[in-house]
């Protein structure tokens, strides 16, 4: 994961608060590497959008201390850092054509006119959109307009760019899209980027690694896939994916799997991520689609469940079905051929196996 | 063989095209005729809507300004008074140098016989004193001496009446002011008048209103600079400052307009006077000796300081709500691409302001070009305007030709200023919020 | 002692005035007025002196009468409004109190009524008509004047040295008389003193004002004084400027110094050389219907009765402008001082007057007011 061209972030000790009362972010401690590309992912008032914010320069931090490749950026600055940034409405000069937007961060670092206009072919060249650089913004789709975005905050080689949700703005469909290309930018250049948002799967898609954000501490900070199949804690099992939550206490505790009493009696085994003691309130989290139904095999649980509602999706059919108490307990079948039929109102098998089922704190 | 050949004529009309090119609805009638006529109620309805506004807006607003304007140019009254001199006239030739006939003085006996018992002969000598002192007194002690005068012949009897009919001036204006429509009230507004050479300037010691005229235009241009210099950061904070502050800051910008306007300029001579507040500091602080005061009132300078604080509002109000229309990222991302406060500000936020500069710019000026209480109470002499003395015209001197003939060009020079300013700014780029 | 047998005397005199008040009231407002409108709208200047008038006469009319009275505080723009409410067709004014100058253009205008002095004036108590006891102060045939008053000089006494001035050509003086002066922003009585002061008689001042050349040398006089001039437009504006010692000395209208004399007791007096005597008056607009029409000559026949215009000079320091009012002018009504020594009329005050030429400035105005401007603005 390490390259040259890329900065190295590091958050040391971070607090922030505007009011003097209450802290906004608590403590965090991070360390980006060379060329990452790294998530800041959370609900909005998580922090992350300030943690950006403080390392872009634009808010200053109230305790603790950032560091650019290993020097100390608190008192340099914004336009000194060097930082290369795309907001969330792509932040334009209305009253410049593509081209003079490009030409800004150039122009103010004195470049000669000759190597600007190079560069800025390449950049538009590199978002396809080499023939409109003498429109105006205004004159731009919506996903042309955030393309330009990237290629100004990349125009001038920096070595971190920093993304505040920049995708937010776009339909889903384009929003797809660019994640892919922002990606392949990445890879190309080589540079640091710090990302924001509160969309898991744009998390998911692009990140190298995902820092989920809630209530100013970073919940966990991993690879998508380690997210996604190991959540440390239920309020990023709850935040990444779909999940189904069951509540019980642990009655026992073994190595590598435990032993839940959910709340309507039923028992099941589960994998300890985050109990420690028999007698912990828990919160077992199972994926939809680590669920089988009416299992051909024999799993580590098996238990009751109603189907009270299908619904057709194509490549799965999605169901929700109440399972030990929980009637929002969502199943997500594979479309087979040679699948049993099912109905609303049936009552069938479901199972599971221990591994797949996250014993975590006490869901809130 | 083409698709259109093989169509039937259903088929064509279906499709709304026939051989002569014109797009058909389906009854055959022209397309257009059937938008029009679908669109003529709506158009009717709207018309309607607004139509009280409208008529309004004629009535009181539009009416007056052409019946002003009118004003200007309207001359009936020599007409009016003395019918059958102006017939008679026709055939004088000024130029001869000789007074007119017998048959035009008996022509003046008849009209002015008529006019005394109408009482409309004083009216007709105030009208042409405006073009020649004199004709006020001359009409009222004619009008006296007419009622007693005898058969002619007349000539003789009105030159022992008054000796100013026997003198070729009198007759001269007379005769350039017989026409319904006169030129003279605008030549007046220019400092020109109409002599038996022609239009030429008026004497050296008569001239005033071109140089009021560039007066009223240069200082309400340094008040809109003023304003704009004293508005810009003040409406910026306005726009930037958290909103309990910025309400606060927003009462204090708003607080002139509640209190009158002679107030606020009786407290401005109070605080300017060379006895007053603020050269009292002065003197107390050191700056000034005491014997030497400033003198910041009675001239231009008071008359900028007080209609700049006066019009200042007007400044702030649309700076601050195209401002408060900038997003704060557009300095933001300037910053980041590596410009300083001043370059971020002067080539990034600045020109995204220049819409509310432009409207309040506007704004500030035609209401200083229009302000005559303020300069009429500060202003001394160095500082008064063009409307005050369209105001003096229209209140005291009864004169409300000329008065209308210098709003008319007052009015012309803010066109003209609209015009050069939509060539060089562009009115589209004109911003109230 | 003394200061209470006085006090008695004026509270005698004030009765002997209301009991021959009373008597006249019943000559003149209690005569039937047949036909007339019940309501009346007056039009004056506001302040003191509409005040003045209020207790002289309308307050006995009304309550003689019972006739409903509103007051327009307009007369300062009369001319222009009666000009437009003419125009419009439509005058809501009956009564209008306007200045001599004011008059003249509103008669010659047509705006005002020719008014009959044997039907619609009242006679002097002696029997003297009218017309004559008026005499040449009702300038023309449309105005009725009630009171003469004048514009003359004032100045702070602490800032003349011991020496104040006592001329009129004293505010041309700057070396004896350093500092600023307020003058009225019209050319009116200014280009007089210049004149007077270039050593024309005073017989002489609008023969040689009738030339360009003595045009020219009373403009030339201002000059002298120019940058020391604060001009002013409205009558308030000298005794402030000479409280606040913005001027040492400046014109006014008399009544305006008596008050800040008198009244305030600020360190300010006045001369009274070469005052100059002006009118101010009645006029009814043009073109009233009949019944308010004869309501404001009712009205009017009263108020200018030779009683009615000696009780207004209690209130305020102008003369009376009939000569049969002059030797029935008493005491100030709250200051119980004499009035008499205080009238711009007074033979004491009156040794040098200057006598304003209302024709002579009918023909001139036009003229002489663009020449001011533009000798101001150069």
């Amino acid at each position: 994961m390490s390259n040259t061209r890329g900065a190295s972030v590091v958050f040391d000790g971070v607090q922030k608060s505007y009011d003097g009362e209450n802290l906004v972010v608590k403590n965090l401690n991070l360390d980006i590497a060379h060329g990452e590309f790294l998530t800041m992912l959370g609900p909005s008032g998580s922090g992350k959008t300030t943690c950006l914010m403080m390392l872009a320069g634009f808010e200053p931090a109230t305790h603790g201390e950032i560091y650019l490749n290993g020097n100390p950026i608190n008192n340099v600055p914004p336009h000194k850092r060097g930082i290369g940034m795309v907001f969330q409405n792509y932040a334009l000069f209305p009253h410049m054509s593509v081209a003079e937007n490009l030409a800004f961060p150039l122009k103010v670092r004195g470049m000669g006119k000759a190597e600007s206009e190079e560069r800025i072919n390449r950049a538009l060249d590199m978002v396809e959109l080499g023939a409109f650089g003498s429109r105006r913004p205004a004159q731009l789709s919506g996903g042309q307009q955030q393309r330009v975005a990237v290629a100004r905050a990349l125009v001038f080689d920096p070595e971190l760019v920093l993304m505040d949700e920049p995708l937010g703005a776009l339909d889903k469909q384009l929003r797809e899209q660019m994640q892919y290309e922002i990606k392949h930018i990445h890879d190309n250049l080589g540079v640091t980027v710090v990302y924001v948002t509160h969309d898991q799967t744009e998390a998911l898609t692009m990140s190298d690694r995902v820092a989920v954000f809630n209530d100013g501490i970073i919940q966990q900070l991993s690879p998508p896939d380690v997210l996604y199949e190991s959540p440390d804690n239920s309020f990023v099992a709850q935040f990444i994916g779909e999940n189904n939550k069951l509540a019980g206490s642990v009655v026992e505790i073994g190595k590598g799997v435990c032993t839940v009493k959910l709340d309507d009696g039923t028992i099941v085994q589960a994998d300890p991520v985050n109990v420690h003691n028999v007698g912990d309130r828990t919160s077992v989290s199972l994926r939809p689609e680590r669920i089988e139904v009416a299992p051909d095999n024999s799993p580590d649980n098996l238990v009751d469940g109603k189907i009270e509602e299908m619904i057709y999706l194509g490549d799965h059919i999605r169901v929700r079905m109440n399972v030990a108490g929980n009637n929002e307990f969502i199943v997500k079948v594979r479309n087979r051929r040679d699948k049993r039929p099912i109905s609303a109102g049936d009552v069938v098998k479901v199972g599971w196996d221990a591994a797949d089922a996250k014993a975590l704190d006490e869901a809130i | 063989m083409s698709s259109s050949e093989t169509m039937s004529v259903e088929e064509q009309l279906a499709a709304g095209q026939t051989e002569d090119g014109i797009v058909r609805a389906a009854d055959g009638t022209p397309l257009k005729a059937r938008l029009a006529k679908a669109l003529r109620r709506e158009k009717l309805r709207s018309f309607l809507m607004i139509s009280p506004l409208l008529l309004f807006i004629v009535l009181s607003f539009l009416m007056p300004i052409g019946d002003m304007l009118l004003r200007s140019v309207e001359n009936k009254i020599v007409q009016n008074t003395l019918p059958t001199v102006v017939q008679e006239l026709e055939r004088w030739d000024p130029a001869s140098e000789e007074l007119p006939d017998e048959a035009t003085f008996a022509a003046l006996a008849t009209d002015l016989k008529i006019a005394v018992k109408e009482r409309i002969h004083t009216r007709l000598g105030s009208r042409l004193n405006y073009e020649q002192s004199g004709f006020s007194g001359l009409f009222r002690s004619t009008g006296r001496a007419v009622r007693k005068m005898e058969e002619g012949p007349y000539k003789e009897q009105f030159i022992k009446a008054d000796e100013d009919w026997g003198k070729l001036q009198t007759w001269v204006v007379l005769d350039s002011f017989k026409a319904p429509y006169t030129a003279g009230y605008f030549l007046n507004a220019v400092d020109a008048e109409n002599t038996v050479d022609g239009v030429q300037m008026k004497a050296e010691n008569e001239r005033i209103y071109i140089q009021l005229f560039i007066r009223t235009m240069w200082m309400s241009l340094a008040i809109t600079f003023m304003c704009l210099l004293l508005g810009y950061p003040v409406a910026y904070l306005l726009a930037h400052l958290p909103a309990r502050t910025s309400n606060m800051l927003m009462i204090l910008v708003l607080l002139p307009f509640w209190t009158s306007l002679l107030v606020r300029t009786s407290a401005w001579k109070v605080l300017l006077q060379g006895q007053g507040v603020i050269n009292d500091l002065l003197v107390w602080v050191g700056f000034v000796d005491d014997a030497d005061r400033l003198v910041l009132i009675n001239n231009q300078t008071g008359t900028i300081i007080a209609m700049t604080h006066i019009l200042l509002p007007f400044m702030i109000l649309p700076l601050y709500s195209v401002m408060k229309t900038i997003s704060p990222t557009y300095v933001r991302a300037a910053k980041s691409m590596g410009a300083n406060d001043w370059t971020s500000f002067w080539k990034v936020y600045f020109p995204q302001s220049v819409p509310g500069i432009g409207a309040g710019a506007i704004l500030v000026f035609i209401l200083a070009i229009g302000y005559y209480i303020t300069p009429a109470l500060v202003g001394g002499t160095s500082g008064i305007f063009i409307s005050n003395r369209i105001a003096f015209h229209i209140s005291t001197s009864l004169n409300w030709g000329l008065a209308a003939a210098l709003g008319a060009i007052l009015l012309v020079l803010v066109l003209l200023l609209f015009y050069v300013y939509d060539k060089i700014v562009g009115i589209d780029n004109v911003k109230l919020g | 002692m003394k200061h209470k047998s006085l006090l008695l005397a004026a509270a005698a005199s004030t009765a002997l005035f209301s009991t021959t008040a009373i008597a006249q009231n019943e000559d003149l407002a209690a005569a039937p007025c047949e036909g007339c409108a019940e309501e009346m709208t007056i039009v004056s200047w506001g302040g003191a002196y509409q005040e003045s008038q209020l207790k002289a006469y309308v307050e006995p009319y009304v309550a003689a009468t019972g006739v409903k009275v509103s007051f327009d505080e307009s007369s300062a723009e009369a001319t222009a409004k009666l000009r437009a409410m003419n125009e419009a067709g439509n005058v809501t004014w009956d009564v209008v109190d306007v200045v001599a100058s004011d008059a003249i253009r509103l008669c010659d205008e047509g705006l005002a009524a020719e008014l009959d002095p044997a039907t619609d004036l009242a006679n002097a108590p002696d029997g003297t008509s009218a017309e004559d006891d008026f005499g040449n102060l009702r300038v023309n045939e449309c105005f009725v004047p009630q009171i003469v008053y004048s514009t003359t000089i004032g100045y702070r006494t602490d800032k003349v040295g011991d020496t104040p001035p006592t001329e009129i050509c004293d505010i041309f003086d700057t070396t004896k008389f350093p500092g600023k002066r307020a003058l009225q922003k019209r050319p009116i009585d200014n280009l007089e003193w210049a004149t007077y002061c270039n050593g024309t008689a005073k017989d002489k001042i609008y023969e040689v004002l009738s030339t360009e050349e003595g045009v020219q040398a009373a403009f030339d006089k201002l000059s002298t004084i120019k940058d020391d001039v604060v001009w002013w437009t409205a009558g308030a504006e000298t005794p402030q400027l000479l409280a606040d010692g913005e001027v040492v000395m400046g014109s006014t209208f008399n009544g305006r110094l008596f008050s800040a004399i008198v009244e305030q007791d600020q360190p300010i007096d006045m001369m009274w050389d070469m005052q100059s005597f002006d009118l101010d008056g009645w006029i009814l607009p043009a073109g009233l219907d009949e019944a308010r029409m004869k309501r404001a000559k009712h009205f009017l026949k009263f108020a200018t009765d030779t009683q009615r215009l000696a009780d207004q000079a209690k209130y305020i320091s102008y003369g009376p402008a009939r000569k049969s009012s002059a030797p029935l002018v008493g005491k100030h009504e709250a200051l119980g001082i004499d009035m008499a020594p205080h009238m711009p009329t007074d033979p004491a005050n009156a040794g040098n007057v200057h006598n304003y030429d209302y024709t002579w400035w009918a023909d001139n105005r036009d003229d002489l007011d663009a020449k001011f401007q533009s000798w101001l603005a150069q």
